[in-house]
């Protein structure tokens, strides 16, 4: 048999061709995935391109005074991002504030307290929370959550917290404090699914040691358990910001849509991804579609910049613990 | 198990691919159906009610052509037709000649209707008409007059008890021909306005709440209680909202209505320019109703596709003729006779 | 103390039968058949369907899906099997990033690289945005699906004198196969809920048009569109939609979810 390196060239037998294709099999076959993958890094590269490239006219004229800007006025063409991104962040940290605990006290529940198939089950029906889509969540708070904000909660809380600066003037039941609470109910999934699996990996004998200590279960629970996942849940904190972040539907229903900042909760607000969603078909000039497209630049990098911290503290706790598959 | 996944997903593939319009399937039928011709149209939401009757109509008349209308805000029907995503645009702000430079096409106005921005509001418990002066609506748009009983409010309404309310004011979000009425009376009104916020399809509202197009606004101003905004009268009829009276340049407090409108078009009309841009807003006239406005259809001089330019030509004709018989009934006020025989003549324009 | 924890997680899952029964108790009183065979009625007026949104969805996913399923599949048979180098991390590190895109974001793109180019807003535009959206939880399941086939099956196969790709084609896929396929499902439900991608690209027809190069109504679109418009009729028309966008989605994810359940008792045994 010839041993020559498989060529194109006809073989001498029909062994050897087999052979052959057998050897060109793997080759194609990792080609190929390597190209489909491949093709990933491609459409990513592309989009910061995109955004990098019809962004330059705002990034050439503002620079970076574009973040620190509060005027947004078209007419004029002066563009700031300072109230869309006061408006993101405020919203995301309403969200956080009511969603954290929230969405702990339940993981604590259903990790340490609950039977396994109780567990299980409501685990189960809280994930399914997370695929309702935000068009609908948006729908539901402007016919049930606006008028109850408006109505009941915004007044109650005036007359409780007024002397704070967060719960004065005047409430529409659309803004800050709607949008924020749209956004807590939204990631209460993420919190509560990730952090019920990263309490259930803490090792059984930490619990234990505790119980044997002569601890009760509650202070097995928040004195042990939960500092030792701790990690895991502020990564699972972090990803749910970044959702929380790029929120956009469901928060434009209800935020108010006015690019000021206010310390008041209870005043309309805007961010960065209604603004867009708003204002992106009708930019009618160039610099105006330009800051649209860095206002969509600074979000992006932001949720990575969240992202990352998400995906290192998680990878921290997993690691730690005896893991789970 | 697998088979049958992927016929299902082969004959899911192909009945899609083929899909056509549900209530047309009677065409499918025939030997040789007449083409499907679609064309996509996109801008202001002030005559969206008209034009989605129109283009409906239309469409039961000449089955073959179905006309895609969708009300994104005249900002957005300019910024469509000056990328050339849509064969035609519609703005209630006549484009600027800095908008004109940029098309590569030039796009032509050709006026559909007269209609009118009202005062709409929601105060729980007023049932009355209100009136509003001129200033009083530059002021609680700029965010002077902030309560409902205000000294200002209440001269021009004696015999209402206005509430002692915050006001809360609604806008528009999205680039908007609404919007660039509004304001362009607001400027001619008032010098504050006119330096402190100017005119555009979008601009730096000082005070409000935002609400994506006419509908999006009137949806708020119902929901909201002590709320005012501007929407295009047939909004807040079909609504059932709450309109005001504006005081006209004559002195006069008028509603916004078919005569009011078209009154304010009569003096416009005799000296129409040659393309059709003109404002109409305080306009004089001892009736005219002072926020008023023409709309137009911003239709490229030139296009490509024979087939669709005669499409629209003639729905421009028709438009023209049997279209205008329709106005009336959703309370747009038909084109003055000397506006539609220009126009008949500018449809050569189109080629 | 506890209660009180026990009480967060009674919070939670009212929350999703508020959702649940809000959505059957107001759309389904406007569900009939008239919802799903007919187009809009002009504005104003009473009545009408949401046929096209139905179909326009429709086209929008599957379109999603052939451009999503492939690479997201390909690509992660690529990270579990022939993974192990530089570039596989790079792979991974960039699948990660894509995932993190807003999807208002990923709007904008699809805008500029294919709105614009052809002069149109098309079905293919949204088609486009959404599949590049499934790319990487597709990539991610697999990858978390093939890894998870013994190793005793891979070496099995190669004992018996398989290549590595007829190994990999005939005896781990097909192994890790029904929890791809779920993998799938579930990204396909998330994406089909996606409004802000579609607002500039798929943007919205009127109509139903045949083909991929014309706008297209999607029911998430329109649920949006009616829910903040001031017609009752509308708003009426938007909880029905709303029902059968939730329902379906929430069927394919219970479903998923047995899937699996069946798909683990047979890997075990």
């Amino acid at each position: 048999m010839t041993t020559a390196s498989p060529t194109i060239d006809r073989p001498a037998s029909p062994q050897h061709k087999f052979v052959q294709r057998l050897l060109r099999g793997d080759q194609i076959a990792h080609l190929i995935t390597l190209i489909f993958a491949s093709a990933i890094i491609l459409v990513t590269a592309l989009l910061f391109f995109e955004l990098f490239r019809s962004s330059a006219l705002t990034r050439q004229k503002f620079g970076f005074s574009f973040l620190m800007t509060t005027t947004w006025d078209p007419v004029a063409l002066e563009f700031g991002a300072l109230p869309f991104i006061y408006g993101t962040l405020v919203t995301s940290a309403l969200a956080l504030i009511i969603g954290v605990p929230l969405g702990l006290g339940a993981a604590v529940f259903l990790a340490e307290l609950a039977p396994p198939r109780v567990s299980d089950g409501l685990a189960f029906l809280i994930e399914l929370l997370a695929a309702v889509p935000s068009v609908i969540y948006g729908l539901l708070a402007i016919f049930t959550l606006i008028p109850l904000l408006r109505d009941y909660i915004a007044p109650v809380l005036r007359s409780t917290l007024g002397f704070l600066p967060f719960f004065r003037g005047p409430s529409y039941g659309v803004g800050l404090l709607a949008a924020g609470t749209v956004l807590a109910i939204m990631i209460l999934p993420f919190i509560i699914s990730i952090s019920r699996e990263v309490l259930l990996a803490v090792p059984r004998e930490q619990r234990e040691a505790s119980l044997a200590l002569g601890a009760t279960r509650w202070e097995t629970a928040s004195h042990v358990v939960v500092p030792y996942a701790k990690a895991g849940i502020i990564g699972s904190i972090f990803l749910a910001l970044a959702r929380a972040l790029g929120e956009t539907m469901a928060v434009t229903m209800v935020i108010g849509n006015d690019p000021k900042i206010n310390a008041s909760l209870f005043a309309p607000g805007y961010s960065i991804a209604a603004v867009i969603a708003n204002e992106f078909s009708e930019a009618t000039s160039d610099i105006y579609i330009s800051a649209l497209i860095e206002l969509g630049l600074v979000l992006f990098c932001i949720t990575i910049a969240v992202n990352a911290i998400a995906r290192l503290l998680i990878l921290a706790t997993t690691r730690k613990s005896t893991a789970h598959s | 198990m697998k088979r049958v996944v992927s016929i299902v997903a082969f004959a899911l593939g192909l009945a899609f691919t083929s899909c056509g319009s549900p209530t047309a399937s009677s065409d499918s039928t025939k030997a040789a159906p007449a083409r499907q011709i679609l064309i996509n149209g996109a801008g202001a939401t002030f005559p969206y009610p008209m034009y989605s009757k129109w283009f409906d109509e239309y469409h039961r008349k000449f089955p073959n052509i179905q006309i895609n209308y969708q009300s994104i805000g005249s900002g957005g029907g300019i910024r469509q037709i000056l990328e050339g995503t849509v064969d035609f645009g519609a703005s209630d702000g006549p484009m600027t000649d800095e908008q004109l430079k940029q098309a590569k096409t030039k796009i032509l106005h050709f006026p559909t209707v007269l209609g009118a921005d009202v005062a709409a509001y929601n105060i729980p418990g007023i049932t009355e008409e209100l009136n509003f002066t001129s200033d009083a609506l530059a002021a609680i748009f700029l965010g002077k007059i902030k309560k409902w009983n205000d000294p200002e409010l209440k001269k021009a309404n004696p015999s209402v008890s206005l509430p002692d309310k915050d006001i809360v004011v609604v806008h528009r979000s999205d680039g908007s021909g609404t919007t660039y009425v509004w304001v362009d009376y607001l400027s001619k009104i008032s010098p504050e306005w006119k330096s402190k916020v100017g005119m555009s399809t979008s601009v730096n509202w000082p005070v409000g709440l935002g609400g994506k197009g006419n509908e999006g606004v009137a949806g708020l101003i119902k929901q909201t209680p002590d709320s005012i905004g501007y929407v295009e009268l047939i909004y807040a009829i079909q609504n059932k909202m709450s309109y005001g009276k504006v005081r006209n340049s004559a002195g006069k407090f008028v509603k916004a209505d078919l005569m009011s409108v078209t009154a304010a078009a009569a003096g416009a009309s005799k000296q129409m320019p040659e393309d059709f841009r003109v404002s109409i807003t305080d306009s004089t006239g001892p009736d005219a109703y002072p926020i008023s406005s023409f709309t137009w259809l911003l239709i490229p001089s030139k296009i490509e596709d024979p087939m669709k330019k005669k499409a629209l030509t003639d729905f421009l004709e028709w438009m023209l003729t049997d279209g205008q018989s329709m106005v009336e009934a959703l309370s747009y006020a038909k084109l003055p006779a000397e506006v539609v025989v220009m126009e008949q003549k500018a449809i050569a324009q189109v080629q | 103390m506890f209660a009180m924890t026990g009480l967060c997680a009674a919070v939670a899952v009212s929350v999703l039968f508020f959702i649940l029964g809000y959505l059957l108790w107001q759309g389904g009183r406007t569900l009939n058949w008239q919802f799903f065979t007919q187009l809009p009625a002009p504005v104003g007026e009473t009545g009408g369907g949401f046929a096209n949104a139905i179909i326009g969805s429709a086209k929008l996913l599957l379109l999603a899906s052939l451009i999503g399923v492939p690479i997201g599949f390909l690509g992660g048979v690529y990270l579990a099997e022939f993974g192990g180098t530089t570039w596989a991390f790079i792979v991974r590190y960039t699948t990660d990033l894509l995932n993190g895109v807003p999807s208002i974001v990923m709007g904008i793109f699809a805008y500029a690289l294919i709105v614009l180019p052809m002069k149109h807003f098309s079905t293919f535009a949204g088609g486009v945005a959404l599949g590049v959206m499934m790319i990487p939880i597709a990539v991610r399941s697999t990858e978390e699906f093939l890894r998870a086939v013994p190793n005793s099956l891979r070496e099995g196969a190669l004992a018996l004198g398989a290549t590595k790709w007829r190994a990999i084609a005939t005896v781990v896929i097909p192994a890790a196969m029904r929890g791809i396929i779920t993998g799938i499902m579930l990204d396909v439900a998330r994406v089909a809920g996606e409004t802000a991608p579609l607002l500039f690209t798929a943007f919205n027809n009127r109509f139903s048009s045949p083909g991929w190069n014309q706008p297209t109504s999607s029911l998430p679109v329109m649920i949006f569109t009616y829910a903040i418009a001031p017609y009752e009729d509308w708003h009426r028309q938007a909880w029905a939609a709303g029902l059968v966008l939730l329902s379906l989605v929430l069927v394919t994810n219970i479903a998923a979810r047995f899937i699996l359940r069946r798909q683990s008792l047979v890997l075990r045994g």
